[in-house]
């Protein structure tokens, strides 16, 4: 769409994608609510029907967390079962929230939430500081690459604001987390429930002098979350109209996987190798000049080539690797274990392949970030590093230096369900 | 190095054009479930943007209950037409008349839950095996949960506390035959961005959005359009009122607002100051908390 249609403010956000992470009880609903009702995101219905929830059920507060609950059996548990996703906007930005429970299957979960994240908010119970919860979930938020971490020592309010107990958890977190690969990490203290330092400032906290979680939220650093170094398009659909105006048009449409792509740059298509050039990139209101991540497009190039679905339009000296050898990081998500020498199928890209498990190199201890050498049995919500092997080459990259290129997914070749998710190294 | 950042509509529509060429690509029979509401007309025009310049690869199917609004109906023809999209028109009338569903009885009778049955009568007689909807994750406590790609078992059932995890973009339509998918493109745009994207792209719409004169009566704190089949109580008096539709659907279960807005930008003005969600006006919500769950685990849009 054309953005100088309109000089509005709304047409000039940007979006922020983040996850939250919580233990059981540690507020994690309470800072939803309280940033969707600060930011006055919920409609009076919403509200009336969680107070009327609230009073019916005894409560002295209205309890905001409610506002999260979305099916009949995780408000009759009062429990979160699935991964919930939200929206809130202020006048800088729009921001959906992947809501993830902390407890039942919760690596699943989170992994699942942080995959799109840019950001993750990490609550510490200010009263049982770093917890091996904590670890866990740096631990994924890490292993995910999610941009930026924000760690909020909720529930202040219980250590009657003091200082010192916000130090001391700044402390231990940051000694545990400098051996993870995070890139950047935010502290500040809150209380969810009363709403300190979430949208305003805390008149009880006068020595915390950072910004509030709102604040931070809307000026967080992310359009270099995105690769715009190597140029990789993964050819999702051919366009072919087969008709008088555009009796000749091959358009290879997809979504901008890294890189920036004009007009007249050179290309190589994998794995055929053959070059060409970009002769349009061309959208429904028309031409543009050139494309990036996350935009989708349809490329049109000079010369003739067969190109299909699972292909990838890269630079002649960027090229992605090429191999059926994979070695990866992958999260189990199935009750049924691994299965040694199972098979899958595998999406990559827009590419689907079979493959095989090798070998299982070791198990991590989401805890203790040991590696376990030997048990190799992996079962629900384990993280695993194994090698594959693929019916046919795939073209990727590390996830480390692109998201889109180096994520694969396994699914179940007898029941259809996603058992997998992996991070390639 | 310059900005390269996409604008939150922008990254939203590309978004949406990812899943729609996604269906096209990973499906065999798919169709689009068009309800002439704001959300599937905006689905459809993205589907429009996604094959440009070859034509919709597939069918806009739309189930009539037999108790749309006139100019819905003659908006969907006139749509189809411009956007050079195929229409299929399936009634609940005839599931009405083979004795698949019974008409519901009473002074809240409404053929929007009969909808279910044809629509899954639908998908099997014409062998679909994926349904584009507008649904949004932001319209309904139990749609904040729904997938993408949604996978439907054999009796078009919606299990949510079973469904596949959805990561990256990598979606897994596979599935066993007589199964289906619901894919929803759309999951990720608020209320506000739907009316900020139609006025952005200047959309055409029915009609009924924006403000006119009409005869309506009053029911549980809404306004109800006056038609021959809507049973009023005694106590239930037709008046006229200048009203608009926040959103379109079964005349029996779709309340009016009271409003003057008839541009564009006077809707977006009231929706950013409304206090209340569209789907307050939505009768078919208000039965049970759960309503809105437990219509979409037999089959509901």
């Amino acid at each position: 769409m054309s953005t100088e249609l309109n000089s509005q403010n709304y047409l000039d956000m940007d979006l922020l994608r983040f996850t939250t992470a919580g233990s059981v009880d540690d507020g994690k609903s309470t800072l939803i609510g309280r940033l969707l009702y600060d930011s006055k995101s919920i409609f009076e219905d919403q509200y009336e029907a969680v107070k009327a929830t609230s009073e019916k059920r005894g409560e002295e507060y209205v309890n905001l967390a409610l506002l999260t609950d979305g099916l009949r059996a995780e408000r009759e548990q009062g429990i979160t079962i699935d991964v919930a996703y939200r929206y809130f906007a202020t006048p800088k930005r729009k921001f959906i929230i992947a809501d993830t429970p902390g407890h039942i299957q919760y690596t699943r979960n989170m992994v699942t939430g942080a995959s799109t994240a840019n950001l993750a908010i990490i609550l510490i119970d200010a009263r049982k500081g770093v917890i091996e919860q904590t670890m866990r979930h740096t631990f994924i938020a890490s292993l995910l690459r999610i941009p930026h971490v924000v760690v909020c020592v909720n529930k202040m309010d219980l250590v009657d604001f003091q200082q010192d107990v916000y130090e001391k958890i700044k402390k231990d977190y940051e000694a545990f987390a400098s051996k993870l690969e995070t890139i950047d990490i935010h502290f500040l203290p809150i209380s969810a429930l009363n709403g300190d330092n979430v949208v305003d400032r805390s008149p009880n906290m006068p020595w915390y002098e950072g910004s509030t979680l709102l604040h931070l939220l809307e000026n967080v650093h992310i359009s270099s979350d995105q690769n715009h170094i190597d140029c990789r398009f993964p050819v999702q659909y051919v366009i072919r109209p087969m008709n008088n105006e555009y009796h000749d048009y091959r358009g290879f449409a997809g979504r901008v996987a890294g890189g920036v792509f004009r007009k007249g740059d050179k290309i190589t298509v994998l794995p055929s190798g053959f070059n060409s050039t970009i002769k349009s990139i061309d959208t429904f209101t028309g031409e543009v000049e050139e494309a990036f991540a996350p935009m989708s497009v349809t490329i049109t190039l000079e010369d003739e080539i067969d190109i299909s679905r699972g292909d990838m339009i890269a630079r002649e000296n960027n090229q992605p690797h090429v191999s059926q050898d994979i070695d990866i990081m992958i999260c189990w998500f199935n009750n049924k274990p691994l299965q040694p020498n199972a098979k899958f199928v595998i999406r990559h890209t827009t590419r689907e392949a079979r493959a095989i498990i090798k070998e299982i190199n070791y198990k991590v201890d989401i805890n203790t970030l040991h590696r376990i050498e030997d048990d190799k049995t992996i079962n629900m919500n384990d993280i695993a590093r194994v090698r594959l092997r693929t019916t046919v080459p795939l073209l990727f990259d590390s996830y480390s230096r692109n998201r889109n290129t180096g994520s694969i997914i396994l699914v179940d070749e007898a029941t259809n369900e996603t058992v997998a998710a992996g991070m390639i190294i | 190095m310059k900005n390269y950042n996409l604008r939150h509509l922008q990254e939203l529509e590309s978004e949406s054009i990812f899943i729609l060429r996604e269906v096209a690509a990973q499906f065999e029979k798919p169709a689009l479930l068009f309800s002439g509401g704001k959300d599937s007309i905006v689905v459809s025009h993205l589907a429009r943007k996604a094959f440009h310049p070859a034509k919709i690869p597939f069918p806009l199917l739309h189930i009539d209950t037999g108790h749309n609004f006139p100019e819905t109906l003659e908006y969907r023809d006139k749509w189809a037409e411009e956007i050079g999209a195929k229409v299929i028109v399936k009634y609940v009338q005839d599931s009405i008349d083979k004795g698949r569903v019974q008409e519901e009885k009473g002074y809240n009778a409404s053929r929007n839950a009969l909808q279910t049955v044809t629509l899954l009568d639908s998908i099997e007689e014409l062998k679909l095996d994926a349904c584009i909807g507008g649904a949004r994750r932001d319209e309904e406590k139990a749609r904040a949960k729904e997938r993408f790609f949604s996978h439907r078992d054999e009796f078009g059932q919606w299990d949510p506390k079973n469904q596949r995890p959805e990561l990256w973009n990598l979606f897994n339509g596979r599935k066993n035959i007589g199964e289906h998918f619901r894919v929803f493109p759309i999951s990720n745009w608020t209320e506000m961005d739907v009316w900020q994207y139609i006025l952005a792209e200047n959309i055409p719409l029915p009609s009924l959005y924006f403000s006119h004169k009409r005869k309506v009566f009053q029911r549980d704190g809404q306004w109800l359009a006056d038609f021959d089949f809507m049973m009023k109580k005694p106590t239930e008096t037709v008046e006229e009122k200048i009203i608009r539709f926040r959103t379109i659907g079964d005349i029996t279960c779709t309340g009016a607002v009271e409003s003057t807005a008839s541009t564009l930008e006077e809707i977006v003005q009231e929706v950013a100051a409304s206090r209340t969600t569209e789907r307050g006006t939505r009768a078919d919500d208000k039965r049970s908390e759960a309503a809105m769950e437990d219509r979409k685990k037999q089959g509901y849009f």
